[in-house]
This record gives C-alpha cells, structure tokens and sequence, in this order.
C-alpha cells in the first residue's frame, strides 16, 4: 500500500473513529447510560443548542473551518502560517501538521499543540462547523453524504472517545476550554439523539 | 596628534588570535613597511590614512608561510595565489555590500573577479566612515561614502603592480596594461599574474597621484554582477555571530526587567542552578545572568530564577495614554523646523481647507537572527564575536565596561542576519551586557536572545503622531501646509546629537517632512519631542518612515478634496524637482496610471525623497468583505544616482517594499503598565510568502553619484497602499498598522 | 545517549531527550546552518528533514529524532549541486541570508512531491517561512527556476 493510501485510510479513520465493532460498543455505551434524561424532540432541540456551542467554540470549530486553512486561537483567526487542509487532511508539502504539531502539547503559552491524530477533517468529508447556524449545522450531522455515511451513533463515539477530539478538553496553556465540559456534551449528544435528533428551527 | 598618529596609535592587537578558528597572524611573515604608513589623497581634499592595520594585512590561512602578501593599503591584500581579499570596513547585514565595495575597488584593480574574497575590517581610524567619522555601517552610505575611496584603493595597488611587471622586465610603466589579474606587456609578451609581482610590489612605494577612470570605461560597476556571500548562504558554511564558537565557550541568557529601566531588587537563582549544565546565576547590571555549558539548559533556568524587580518610573506606561497625549500635544506648534511664507494667513484666507491626523506605533527591528554577542574576556584584552553595525562605538564601550584601553579590544565582525539600525546601538546595549555576563561567566560566552527577548528589548522605532492642515484655493490647488509632529527624539543623548539638533528640533524627526519637494508656497513644520522612558533608536528609513506615511497619504487627502488626480497633482508640483518627477512619471507609465484594473481593485501612488535618492510607488490593492487588504501589484521607480550593481539595487527595493508592507499591514509594539505586549511572531507577525505581491523594479539610469538604496523604498510603501485602499473602497487610514475592523466591508462597500 | 544520523552520518548524543534539536545539531553537533528565529516553529528557519519530511527542529525534541534521518542544509547535497541551491546562486536570492537555510529545506520538500509548482503551491508550501530581508519574490523565482533545472537534467 502506497503511503498516501496509508495516509488516507488514518485520516478516514480519524473522522469516522469507529469501525463497526466500535460503533456497536457505542451503540451499547449509549444504551447502557443508566441516568440519561428522558428525550423528546424539544429537549432533543434544547440539547442540540447546547452542543452547538461546544462544536462552534475555537477548540472544536477551528478544526472545522469554511475554507481550507485550519484556525488558530480563541479568537479563531485563519492558521497565520497559510496552512492547507492537503489531500488527507494532514497538510501539504513542507507545511504537513506534524511538521510543527506533534503528539502531545508543548508546553508553554503559543506553542503548538499536539495530539497523535492531528489534523483536519479530509476534504471529502470537510464537516464545516464555522459559519453554520444551529439548523444547518444540525441538518448537517444528519446528512450522510456530509458526514461521510457516519451514523449518530458513530459520530458520539467521535465526541465522546476520539483521541482527537478529547485534545479540545485538554488543549495546553492559554486556550479557552468549550462551554461544556465533554460529560456534558456527551450527555447531551445523547439526549439530543435520544429525542430523535431534532433540528431547530 | 595627526590623524595618521591616531591610526598607528590604537593599532590592533597582533596576537589577539588564540582560537583555533581564526587564523593566527603570529606565524605569518607579512611585509610590514614604513611605506604603508602612507596617506592616499580622496578626492575632496580630504585625506584618508591608508596604513595597513596588522590583522588588516595578516596573510591569508591558505598561503605558505614564507609568502610575501602584497598589502598596498588598508583595504585589500593580494597573496602569491593570486587571491584579492578586500577589506571591508563596513557590515554586511543583506544590503550587497560585501559585493558592492569590492566591485568598486576592482573596477580600477582589474583584478580577476573570481578570485575575489571579502573579510570584515578589525577595527581602526583608517575604516572610518567617511562623513560620519566612526566605523560604522548606516543611513543608506555604505556606496555614497566608499564611492571615492575603494575606487582609488584599487588603482593604487594596480599602479604598484603594473611598476614593479615594469621594473622587472626594463620597460616604462606606460606600456603595459591589465587583464583579468594580468600585468601584459603586448609589444614583448611579456605576462605576469598580480600574485607573481606581490613580492616586488611590496618594495614600491605608493603613488602620490591615483587617477580614476572616466566613468565612460567602468567594465564593472553598473553590471548585475552576482552576489560573492550567496554561495556560502546556500549550504550553512556562513557565519554569523549565532553561529560563532571557541573552545570552551558557555553560553548565556539574561533576564531582563520587564518594564524598561527596572531593576533588580533580589533573586533567588537556587531552583535554576540545580539544572542539569547551568553554571552560574548572577546579577549583573542589566538584569540576571544564567550562564550554562549550553544554550538550552540557560532557556530552562531562566524561567526557574526568582527575581523581584524595582519596575521605577516607567510603570505605569501606556501606549494608548501616549496616543491621546500626542494628539493634544499636536494641537499646539512646536519647535520650528521649517517655515516659509505666511502659512497662518494662507490658511485663513484659502477657500477649502482640510485637517487630519495621522498615527504610527513603536516598531522593534525583528532581524531574523536575535541579538547575539560572544567575548572573551582575559586580564588584559578582551575580544569580541559579533554582528554589529557600530565597531567604533561598540569597542570605546566594550573597553569602558572590560576596564581595559580601546586598543586591547578586538572586535570581530561577523556577517549580520539582518541589521536595520538595530545592530548600530548608540548605548552598545547587547555589546556592553555581554563584557558584564563575560565578568561573571569567567569563560568565553556566547550572550543569546531569545525571539522574546528581542522583541521586548526596546530601541524601537519611535511612534509618532503626525496633525496636518492644509489650505486650497478656489482651484484646488494647496497653497498653505502646516504639519506638527510629535514624537520622541532618536539623536537626543547619542554621539551624533551635536550634528543632528539644533533649536530644539532633532532632523531625523521631521526628515521628509521640513524638505518636501512640492512646491506650496506657505509651509510650516514644527516639531515636539516629548520625554518618554521607552529606548528609541534609528530603524531602517528613521524618521521617513513615518513622514513618507504622512505626507503622502495627506497630500492625496489634498488632492481629492481640490478634485485632482492625485498623479497630475504631483506631477504639477514637481515641476522644479526634475529628478522626482522623471521617477514619478516612469511609475506612473509603467503601472498604467488610469488604466483599467480588475473590479474591486484601487490604484495608489507616493513619491519620497530619502538618503538623496528619489523612489515613487504605485500599489494595487483590493479589501475582502471582512476587511483583508490584498496586495496585488507594486511597482517602484527609483533613481539613486550611478548603479553600481543594478539586480542589488532592485533586491534592496523588493526587499524594503516587503519590509515596507510589514510595517503598513502587520507591526506594532504597544505597552501596557509599563510592559510590552508583543512576544514573537505570532503577536509581532511578518509579511509571509502568500502575502508577498508581485515588485517591479524601474531605474532611471543617471550619472550623478550613488546615493542611497537600503532604506528609500520603505517610505512610499505605506502610502501607496492606504491611497490605493482609499480608491478601492472610500476609507482613509491614518493609522497603522492598517486594522481590518477599520475596512469591513471591503471594496464592495464603496457606493 | 540518543542515536540518529544526521546528513547520513550515524551520531550518538547525551543531551536531555527532551532538548530541541535545534540546540543539539547547532550546539552538540556543531552544525550551525540551521538557525534558531522564534523557538515556537513560527518562522521556519530551524527546518530539517526527518526521514524525507520537513519539521521544526526548534520544537521537536532530540527523542523525536531517536534512530530515524536527520538532514540539514549541510546534508542537502555535496557540493552543493541540489537545483535549488543552483537556482538560488542563479538568481542571487538571499539578502543577509539567515533565513535561507529554512527556506531552501522548506523548498526541496515542495520540488520532491511536485515537480512543476505553480505559485499557489509555491504560497502553500513557502508560508511557513518568514524573511524579514523581503526576498520572497526571489525565492519564488527562484523555485521556478529549479523545476526547469531539475527538469532540464531528467530529459538530458
């Protein structure tokens, strides 16, 4: 296998997070949380307002930017170094993220961050947060072809376990956390399924 | 004492060299004469010594020991292997000089261009600057100053060259000529390299009289003749003074005050010391030294060491209180630079008259190699490894601090990872702190700066404000201009301070301003220069870089409100500055003045007048809807006099446009109680590749004198964008740097 | 002790893992043309390949390198015939030259992927590099010109 295919198939997962044996697990995570607020579709709407804040807080929406350029900061500047999203996400040329970003934060205020999966979603599947009102971005989650076949389940288990993901709570001196913590916004994801993944208006 | 005296007198020290890596002059037999401490007539009737300082003279590493190295002045050496070394008395820091000086000194040497080599000159009297009267390196004078003197030291030595191939075969001097290195007499065929006759050249005794060539037979200068330091550029044998090493050197960082003029009240270094290669932890002058065996483990103590600072008087500094102060400050005149006519009556009598104020913020110089200095100190002499700008002024310090006399300090100069005025410091801040940690380091030490420290060392470009006024006509012609700035003097406390104030008006402030070439009959500028505890200094194009801002962006201010084109306006106002116009016209042609440009786009033009080069500029620009301004196209004319290497000229310019646009779209320093707020390149950001437009570079060819070409192209740049901005989009700016909160909207929001 | 080559050579090193490499070519190993510009990979004039990719070596710890390929500009070619060392002499790119290093390393990851770049890839693999001197337009120039170079030697 070529080191681009390679490449490719560890971006896919990165988005996906999930083959099935994992997807099922989730399903089963989801189905075994035993205090889950009982769901209907105006708590599911409520729910989704609240995860909303969480997906377009600098942690998660300058992971998800409109263009091709990540985002940089809590005030979600574009990535000052003219990075590029590349054909797998990881970058271009001599500008690929590990170039800079490694596994793991370095410390200090303004450092590059790290985490073993960083990168941006692949251009198939962009999943642009910036800019999205609440119902696009909800109607967004629920698109397959947007979401590259995820199912909700799947896209908890990018929420609540992706190691990349997790980086957005955990995300090195100076950068503002999201409005949630990520138990909550777990918690309600799940609600927010759970009532049928209603949409606002 | 003659000038000559003063030269023998602080002659350097021969035997300063002990490390490996610097060729050692102590074994070398070199032909040291009375004849070479001799003077050479300059033209101008001013005299020059041109004794051969020893290391000057020392012969060159490669050479066998016993080889004659023919040193005719102090500015070049010829060895038996037929290698020219010219000395360079002035700082390569990116400017091409050390390509510029030795084009001019071969064009009259006519030595083989591929066996030239360049070093940097220790320092003496003899490598004085020629106006300025220290070593130094500055001001866009490098080629001005040297235009004279590196010519008639090459022409010398060929003199002695071509009369010892004289003597030496019976024939009259005046039959023989020079080829590529080759003294040829053509009527016996007789040949000889320059590096066969060093020896017999050697015995000769200069010529009083050094005749130049008619410019009309240069073979050399005006040729873009390809930089001699880029191959060693290429593949990371250059040296700069980051890249210095002695054995058993250690490295150091110092902890700096963080509100200027702070000082230690006590610190507690226990923490650091227990890193692994940290050495020391001492208080010196400045602020703390932590020096170690290397660079990191000094980066790791410094955060460790504890230190309580005395902030003193400057606390509660604020560059948003300074904008406001400036601004008040500005509604009263200061001290008189400039006044001609009865500007107060033609402004109470024009028919339209328009006021606006302009702002420019503290700039920090931001070469790309940080501040570095490497000593080492002993009981009696102290040398030093460094990039600076300023030998003699750096030596007279670095002796005061070491306590010993200015001959026994030796300053290597080094090539310098960019300079822009920072690396000329009138108080020696980097050389005069690294002989303090050599006290306490008691080991050569290499003295670093972090990116950080840099960034908040001071020594800024001054930030100015500057208020207009201006009355038209019933035309629209301005016949009154009243321009009052405000900002803190550079020249005020340093050694060019009797040079460069008088009557309270320091004239690097209003440079650019009290000397505008357009013709309005009544002119007054006027200057305050208020106290402030922040270190200012000169940075690339000093005080133009903020009058070429004003003045061109007021004076299309001008021009729209009378309703004139903003081209033909100047071009009538120019109508006596022949030069300036013939510029202003060639970048008017060549960026299509009035042509048709993509939608969205705007046009703008400036003129400046700097280091007695004339440059105009036409930038093409456009402003997203989120208040991105795009740079598309800038075009610059220039006429600096003779070129000396036309594709040096064009790089400097490219390069000051780009420098230029960093300091419109990107820069500024501000503090806030007392301490600055910028850190690196994140918060301090520079232009970058996908920001850089296409440059286009016209000279007018001319055969006055060089003039100046590192700093001329910064001035326009600023203007040039915000008038091509304001034609994009209806926005004036007069601030910089240019913020897009004040252009939301962008070219789609003109209606 | 922590292993790897640099340019080729296998060198050992005692330094902490956790040193830069910057500080461990520059200072240990006494390479000085990779140079330090921010130490918080902003500037780009620490590039270094490792195995054949371009990273910061001023925030890249020695452990990073533990075993794989380090080059540096020293390690670019021998003599040094690399084209964009070439085209860089050619059209006399560098001012005062401190950047060039990062610059040439960023560069010769650009030519090795893509062997005709047009502009767009020029911004998108040269903006991590800044040069103060101003000489972008050069380099731009400059990478063209060693495409046709590189071209020029694989069809003769």
């Amino acid at each position: 296998m070529s080191a681009r295919k390679a490449n490719h198939r560890r971006s896919f997962y990165f988005w996906l997070s999930a083959v099935c044996g994992l997807s099922l697990l989730a399903i089963a995570t989801l189905h075994a949380a035993p205090r889950t607020p009982k769901s209907d579709a105006n708590s599911s709407r409520e729910a989704f307002l609240q995860i909303y804040k969480v997906f377009t807080s600098p942690r998660c929406q300058n992971c998800h930017p409109a263009g091709d350029s990540p985002l940089q900061g809590d005030d979600s500047h574009v990535h000052l170094q003219y990075v590029k999203r590349g054909k797998d996400g990881r970058g271009v040329y001599g500008m690929r993220c590990d170039t800079c970003h490694q596994s793991a934060n370095l410390p200090g205020a303004n450092m590059p961050p790290g985490n073993p999966k960083w990168s941006l979603p692949a251009p198939e599947t962009k999943m642009v947060f910036v800019g999205r009102t609440p119902a696009e971005l909800c109607r967004q989650l629920k698109d397959p072809k947007q979401t590259g076949g995820r199912s909700l389940a799947q896209l908890l288990e990018h929420v609540s376990s992706d190691e990349l993901v997790g980086w957005g709570w955990d995300p090195g001196t100076g950068r503002a956390l999201p409005p949630l913590s990520r138990a909550d916004t777990v918690t309600q994801m799940k609600i927010w399924i759970d009532g049928g993944a209603a949409c606002p208006q | 004492m003659s000038r000559l005296e003063e030269c023998i007198k602080t002659t350097p020290e021969l035997s300063a060299a002990e490390h490996s890596n610097v060729p050692s002059a102590k074994s070398s037999r070199i032909a040291r004469r009375d004849f070479l401490k001799t003077t050479a007539t300059i033209g101008g009737g001013l005299w020059i010594s041109a004794y051969v300082p020893e290391l000057a003279a020392r012969p060159d590493s490669n050479a066998p020991a016993s080889a004659t190295v023919f040193a005719p002045n102090a500015f070049l050496r010829i060895a038996p292997d037929d290698t020219v070394t010219v000395i360079s008395n002035h700082s390569e820091m990116g400017q091409g000089i050390y390509t510029s000086l030795p084009m001019l000194l071969n064009e009259e040497l006519e030595a083989d261009w591929s066996k030239i080599r360049v070093e940097a000159a220790p320092v003496d009297p003899v490598y004085n600057h020629t106006l300025y009267g220290v070593q130094m390196t500055g001001g866009s004078s490098t080629t001005p100053s040297e235009w004279e003197r590196f010519r008639k030291m090459g022409a010398m030595a060929r003199i002695m060259l071509v009369d010892a191939a004289a003597q030496k075969w019976g024939v009259p001097s005046s039959e023989c000529r020079v080829e590529k290195g080759v003294v040829i007499h053509s009527a016996s065929g007789k040949k000889a390299t320059y590096g066969s006759l060093a020896d017999a050249a050697s015995q000769l005794k200069p010529p009083a009289n050094v005749p130049l060539k008619d410019p009309k037979q240069f073979t050399l200068i005006g040729k873009p003749v390809r930089r001699l330091d880029t191959p060693s550029k290429i593949n990371g044998t250059a040296q700069f003074g980051l890249d210095v090493r002695l054995p058993g050197m250690l490295f150091a960082l110092v902890a700096r005050p963080p509100v200027f003029g702070g000082k230690v009240v006590s610190f507690d270094g226990t923490e650091a010391l227990k890193i692994p290669g940290v050495r020391a932890v001492e208080q010196i002058p400045s602020g703390v030294a932590i020096v170690a065996d290397r660079f990191w483990p000094t980066k790791l103590a410094r955060e460790k060491v504890k230190i309580t600072w005395d902030d003193g008087e400057n606390a509660k500094l604020s560059t948003s209180q300074m904008l406001a102060d400036f601004s008040r400050q500005s509604a009263t005149p200061g001290n008189i630079a400039k006044k001609t006519g009865d500007p107060a009556a033609a402004l109470a009598g024009a028919a339209k008259t328009i006021t606006a104020e302009y702002d420019v913020p503290y700039l920090a110089h931001a070469m790309m190699e940080p501040l570095n200095c490497v000593v080492d100190l002993r009981a009696d002499t102290c040398e030093l490894w460094t990039g600076t700008q300023f030998e003699t002024v750096d030596r007279a310090n670095a002796a005061k601090t070491a306590g010993l006399p200015p001959e026994k300090v030796k300053i290597n100069t080094t090539l310098l990872g960019g300079g822009f005025g920072r690396r000329a410091n009138p108080a020696s801040d980097f050389v005069i702190e690294a002989v303090n940690v050599a006290k306490v380091a008691k080991a050569p030490v290499k003295v670093v700066w972090t990116r950080e420290d840099d960034l908040a060392g001071g020594w800024y470009r001054p930030m100015w404000h500057d208020r207009f006024a201006a009355g038209l006509d019933a035309q629209g012609n301005p016949v009154a201009w009243t321009h009052t700035i405000v900002g803190q003097s550079i020249m005020q406390g340093t050694s060019f301070e009797q040079f460069t104030i008088k009557d309270g008006v320091d004239s690097t402030s209003v440079e650019g301003a009290a000397d505008l070439l357009y013709g309005i009959p009544n002119l007054q500028v006027d200057l305050h220069s208020p106290k402030i505890g922040v270190p200012v200094q000169w940075w690339r194009s000093v005080g133009h870089s903020h009058t070429g801002f004003s003045v061109e962006s007021f004076f299309d201010e001008v021009a729209h409100a009378g309703g004139k084109d903003p081209y033909e306006l100047r071009r009538k106002l120019l109508a006596n500055q022949p030069r300036m116009l013939a510029v202003l016209q060639l970048v008017a042609e060549k960026a299509g003045w009035g042509k048709p440009m993509p939608a969205g786009r705007g046009r703008g033009i400036a003129t400046h007048f700097s280091f007695d080069s004339y440059v105009a500029q036409v930038i093409e620009a456009s402003v997203d809807k989120d208040g991105t301004v795009r740079v598309h196209r800038v075009v610059c004319a220039v006429d600096c006099g003779r070129t000396v290497n036309p594709d040096i000229v064009k790089a400097q310019m490219e390069g000051g446009i780009v420098f230029g646009l960093t300091a419109a779209l990107k820069t500024e320093i501000t503090l806030e109680n007392g301490r600055v707020q910028q850190t690196n390149f994140h918060d301090y950001q520079m232009l970058r590749m996908f920001e850089s437009p296409q440059i286009e570079v016209y000279i007018v060819p001319s055969e006055q004198n060089p003039t100046g070409v590192g700093e001329p192209s910064v001035p326009p740049v600023a203007p040039a964008l915000t008038n091509a901005i304001f034609a994009a989009t209806g926005r004036r700016i007069r601030r910089l740097p240019i913020r897009a909160s004040d252009l939301a909207g962008g070219s789609e929001a003109k209606s | 002790m922590i292993s790897f080559y640099l340019n080729g050579k296998s060198v050992s090193v005692d330094d902490d893992p956790s040193t830069p490499l910057l500080w461990v070519i520059r200072d240990s190993l006494g390479l000085t043309g990779t140079k330090f510009g921010c130490g918080m990979a902003l500037c780009g004039a620490c590039t270094v390949h490792l195995d054949g990719k371009a990273i910061r070596s001023c925030v890249s710890p020695l452990s990073r390198a533990a075993g794989k390929h380090v080059t540096t500009i020293e390690g670019l070619s021998n003599d040094p015939s690399h084209p964009l060392q070439r085209a860089w002499i050619e059209v006399d790119v560098p001012q005062c030259g401190y950047c060039q290093s990062g610059q040439i390393m960023s560069a010769a990851i650009l030519l090795k992927e893509n062997s005709k770049p047009t502009d767009k890839d020029i911004d998108e693999a040269m903006s991590g590099n800044i040069c103060r001197c101003g000489t972008y337009p050069r380099i731009r120039r400059a990478i063209h010109r060693a495409a046709e170079m590189a071209a020029e030697k694989r069809s003769s």
